[in-house]
């Protein structure tokens, strides 16, 4: 992961040379009846930012499918779209997981228009404390501890993460606890079915 | 199939965690938390309510109306018409077994979990 400035999501770098001679032009259509259009404004971009990108994407998309999948009880998730997250972790290393999975909270969340409601705060709360369990998760042992502990041990920060925010803000009641070993049960069989398919991929390629 | 994915490591990490939820499991799901209230009047059972959602209940006695109330999965007797108020001043209950009672009123109220324990009156 490079260091180097700024992301291109936050940088609007105003460039004329990134050479796109086709989108150049046709910004520039004389047709236009947009006054005084600005063909300047290209984000310069990275081939570190494309892959960020296509990450997100995949993970996106494994967000949408996974709310075609029905659920018994709101909350119990497969989280797919932490396959990604996984592969990423091991592969490109712990700031590229964290791009990749904060891109897919915000921009899943302004695709199922949740932006900025308690199921937003919950994904993001979920997501931060499993980047942060990540964190210290792949500093264990390569030889022992593989995907799969990664894999559990995030689904159990995300859990925690989310009962917590739950109980503090939207439902300050012990009858909560009643949930738990179930959200707690899914969090460890997901967590076990997503850490194999992500060494999976991670053996494949 | 799965097993060349899971190293030595894992298998410890899924020890341990299926452990954690089987422990969750028996603390939280004996029972212990009460699940409902079982309000009495006169000796015979007035009305089961959950304790899942809010709400405050008048029952009718001999002496008046004893108010009770439901709240955050707890229940008290609000308001008493007996001289002492002994059930009032017991507050709230929370564990299944635990039982308020106004005996001038004849208003109990007793909270159950999913299944009755015993005590040492009752065996």
């Amino acid at each position: 992961m490079q260091e180097s400035g700024v992301r291109s999501q936050e940088s609007e770098a105003c460039t004329q040379d990134t050479g796109e001679q086709n989108s150049e032009s046709r910004i520039l259509n004389p047709e236009s009846r947009i006054p005084n259009p600005k063909p300047f404004i290209l984000l310069q971009t990275t081939d570190e930012d494309h892959h960020v990108a296509r990450m997100a994407a995949v993970a996106l998309g494994l967000t949408l499918l996974e709310g075609a999948i029905p659920s018994p009880l709101p909350g119990v998730k497969p989280g797919l779209a932490n396959i990604v997250t996984l592969i990423v972790l091991v592969r490109y290393g712990w700031r590229t997981a964290v791009w990749v999975s904060l891109l897919r909270v915000f921009a899943g969340s302004l695709l199922f228009g949740n932006f900025l409601t308690p199921g937003f705060f919950l994904s993001l709360s979920g997501a931060l404390i499993s980047l942060l369990m990540l964190s210290f998760a792949r500093h264990l042992p390569q030889r022992w501890f593989g995907p799969v502990s990664h894999s559990i041990l995030a689904a159990f920060a995300h859990i925690s993460g989310q009962m917590t925010v739950v109980y503090f803000w939207l439902i300050p009641n012990a009858g909560l606890a009643y949930l738990l070993p179930v959200f707690a049960a899914a969090a460890l069989v997901f967590g076990i079915l997503n850490g194999i398919i992500a060494a999976r991929f991670l053996k494949d390629n | 199939m799965f097993l060349p994915y899971i190293k030595v490591g894992d298998w410890l990490i899924i020890t341990l965690s299926t452990g954690l939820v089987i422990y969750l499991t028996l603390t939280l799901w004996t029972g212990e938390l009460a699940d409902k209230a079982v309000i009495r009047s006169g000796g015979k059972v007035f009305r089961e309510v959950p304790l899942s959602h809010d709400q405050t209940i008048a029952v009718p006695g001999p002496l008046g109306i004893s108010i009770i109330a439901i709240e955050h999965r707890r229940a008290r007797i609000a308001s008493d018409p007996s001289p002492r108020q002994y059930c009032v001043r017991q507050g709230w209950l929370q564990q299944a077994g635990e039982i308020a009672i106004c005996l001038p009123n004849q208003v109990s109220v007793e909270l159950v979990g999913s299944h009755k324990r015993y005590d040492s009156l009752n065996y």
